[in-house]
């Protein structure tokens, strides 16, 4: 059984149909990559999952119990981690009091400390930053710390939307190799990308999103081999 | 990471201009300035006119009227700072406080206190025993006044806003009125003295409800006198409204700031999604809100009650838009903002009083400029948010 599974869902915004029977797993320590064009339905996708849209058919499941009818702020309890389009950070906040917020449902104070020393080993930039107001950091900056919100929850499944977006391609390397270290010491992730390239490179599965449904899915080896894909996303 | 990689991560943008209202609009700065010289110009103007020490008491009694303005406006900021919500009916939530405590301790010689007839207790007396025993009634009429005062502020969002939260902002606020003019009827029923025999009507619209004219604290007893027989008289009664308004705000200032509440709260003000993500209960938080902001306004109501020994059914009407022109003056969604605001608006009231002739009708007309001013030149206020939400 999937860690995480996307059953056959709809989604509407208004009447206006975002999502049609998109069906999305991923394992227990997977990377899985979700690709596809603007306005494909990706980000609906993660907000689905994460309860900040509700499907109006289908089911979602973490660890086969149904978690598409709890409130966003319960399914962030039971172990999903999003770090949402757009950062979405608390602007007048400091750095270490965003991660803070990360950690906000966690009864484990000793724990808790741990992860802190954690994320800024991940992210040393942030360490030197702490004390400063996210609003006044720079992009890649506040995506470091959306990405380390999102790690404070010790999530069993993180979602990443776009954590490429805006940034120099040096720091787009970097961000990745943090991704791959995260995963590495047992967090699954499933992420959204523009960059098929580096996406397909990061993850071991992929699914390819167009005009709200799933039409590709597979090996990230077999996605990049595949001509179509090759066409559409990867400009060659 | 390489040390290539965080150089290129270090570089900081620019300061991020702030949205302002109009053309006409001046920099936060200037703002403060300019502020800053017309009170020093005002009060140069009333000690030339009628003295030091006369002067120095109409600051002072500005500076009461301001604590109370204060205690109102930071439930305003609170609930604008989470739902963008002008909550109209919490000028009516302060008075509706001032009710309850005097409904609590009773009036002597007019009205039995709960206290009285249900456990025998006459706090009233208690106050009046010993400074022990006043500190004691105190303790005993504000946390219960407060917690009265809080429910009701959650029951209001739970009954009138929460189901309003995602419709357009108008419905909201013509809510908020509603609600406001529903709270007024209320007190106009229970707490209006009745209409003399043969009168027709519930009773007198506009009449004061007495809250005895001996306070726990009486009027009498001067604290400090600077100055001599023409100097500034502090009065206990007026330390008492000042000292009991700090305290509130600042334990509210710390409990945001450092509370898993207060933190919530603040998180869900800067971004609701976020908030969610990271496990906020947003309903709870926004409770935990209106239920704050009315028990600061229960603070103000009840040392209102105690201060000025009467208090009026409709009267939060106008103290809640002068409240929240307090709010609006400090910087909307600012919680210090709003405490400086409100002994600011104070101040304004005393400085009309005393250098425009027959001052005291021109009092509104004074502070609802000053608010159109602010709207005009600074609409973020004295202190309004500088860090803007970037997306």
């Amino acid at each position: 059984m999937a860690l995480l599974e996307v059953d056959a869902v709809d989604v509407f915004y208004g009447r206006v149909r975002a999502l049609q029977g998109v069906s999305i797993e991923v394992d227990e320590g997977e990377i899985v990559a979700l690709i596809g064009s603007n306005g494909a339905g990706k980000t609906t996708t993660l907000r689905t999952i994460s309860g900040l849209v509700r499907p109006a058919r289908g089911a979602v499941r973490l660890a086969g119990k149904p978690i598409h009818t709890m409130g966003a702020e319960q399914i962030a309890r039971m172990g999903i981690g999003h770090a949402p389009e757009g950062r979405r950070l608390f602007p007048r906040m400091t750095v270490q009091e965003n991660l803070d917020m990360g950690a906000y449902s966690r009864r484990d104070g000793a724990k808790v400390k741990h992860d802190f020393a954690w994320v800024y080993s991940l992210f040393p930039r942030l360490a030197e930053r702490r004390r400063q107001l996210a609003g006044s950091l720079s992009g890649g900056e506040q995506q470091m710390v959306a990405i380390g919100r999102a790690l404070m929850s010790r999530p069993r499944v993180l979602l990443l939307d776009e954590p490429s977006l805006g940034l120099a391609p040096i720091l787009v390397d970097a961000i990745f190799d943090v991704i791959r270290e995260i995963n590495g010491e047992g967090t699954t992730i499933l992420l959204i990308e523009q960059n098929a390239l580096i996406a397909l490179h990061t993850a071991a599965r992929a699914y390819v999103l167009e005009t709200g449904s799933v039409t590709l899915s597979g090996p990230a080896s077999e996605l990049l081999a595949s001509a179509d894909v090759q066409r559409a996303y990867l400009g060659m | 990471m390489s040390a290539a990689t965080e150089a290129a991560v270090g570089g900081r943008r620019p300061a991020p201009r702030i949205r302002r209202g109009l053309r006409l609009a001046v920099s936060q700065g200037q703002f403060l300035t300019v502020l800053a010289g017309v009170f020093l110009i005002l009060m140069l103007l009333m000690i030339v006119q009628d003295g030091a020490g006369t002067a120095g008491n109409e600051v002072w009694r500005g500076l009461v009227l301001g604590a109370i303005y204060a205690l109102i406006a930071v439930g305003y900021t609170l609930v604008y700072g989470i739902i963008e919500l002008i909550n109209f009916a919490h000028g009516d939530v302060f008075t509706l406080s001032a009710f309850y405590s005097i409904f609590l301790a009773g009036i002597p010689g007019v009205q039995e206190g709960f206290f009285k007839r249900f456990f025998g207790f006459d706090i009233n007396h208690l106050a009046g025993s010993s400074p022990g025993g006043l500190v004691l009634a105190l303790l005993i009429i504000f946390p219960i006044s407060m917690i009265l005062a809080g429910l009701t502020g959650v029951l209001i969002e739970r009954v009138a806003y929460r189901r309003l939260r995602n419709a357009p902002r108008l419905a909201p606020l013509i809510t908020a009125v509603g609600v406001s003019f529903l709270l007024e009827g209320i007190m106009f029923a229970f707490f209006v003295p009745p209409a003399p025999p043969g009168q027709p009507g519930l009773g007198t619209p506009g009449a004061a409800y007495p809250t005895g004219e001996d306070g726990w604290i009486p009027t009498t007893h001067v604290l400090f006198n600077i100055g001599g027989s023409h100097g500034v008289v502090i009065g206990a009664n007026d330390a008492m409204v000042i000292v009991i308004a700090l305290v509130a705000m600042f334990a509210l200032a710390g409990f945001i700031r450092y509370s898993r509440t207060g933190k919530a709260m603040r998180a869900s003000a800067q971004n609701r999604d976020a908030a969610q993500l990271c496990g906020i209960n947003i309903n709870r938080t926004i409770s935990a809100t209106f239920f704050l902001g009315s028990a600061l306004a229960a603070v103000g109501g009840v040392v209102y009650a105690m201060h000025y020994h009467t208090i009026t059914w409709n009267q939060g009407y106008q103290f809640g838009l002068i409240a929240f022109t307090a709010a609006v003056l400090g910087g909307i969604g600012n919680i210090v903002g709003a405490g400086i605001g409100g002994f600011l608006i104070g101040l304004v009231e005393a400085f009309t009083v005393t250098l425009i002739p027959n001052g005291g009708s021109w009092a509104l007309i004074v502070v609802f400029a000053v608010l159109i001013l602010v709207l005009t030149l600074q609409p973020t206020g004295l202190l309004g948010m500088r860090v803007p939400d970037r997306a």
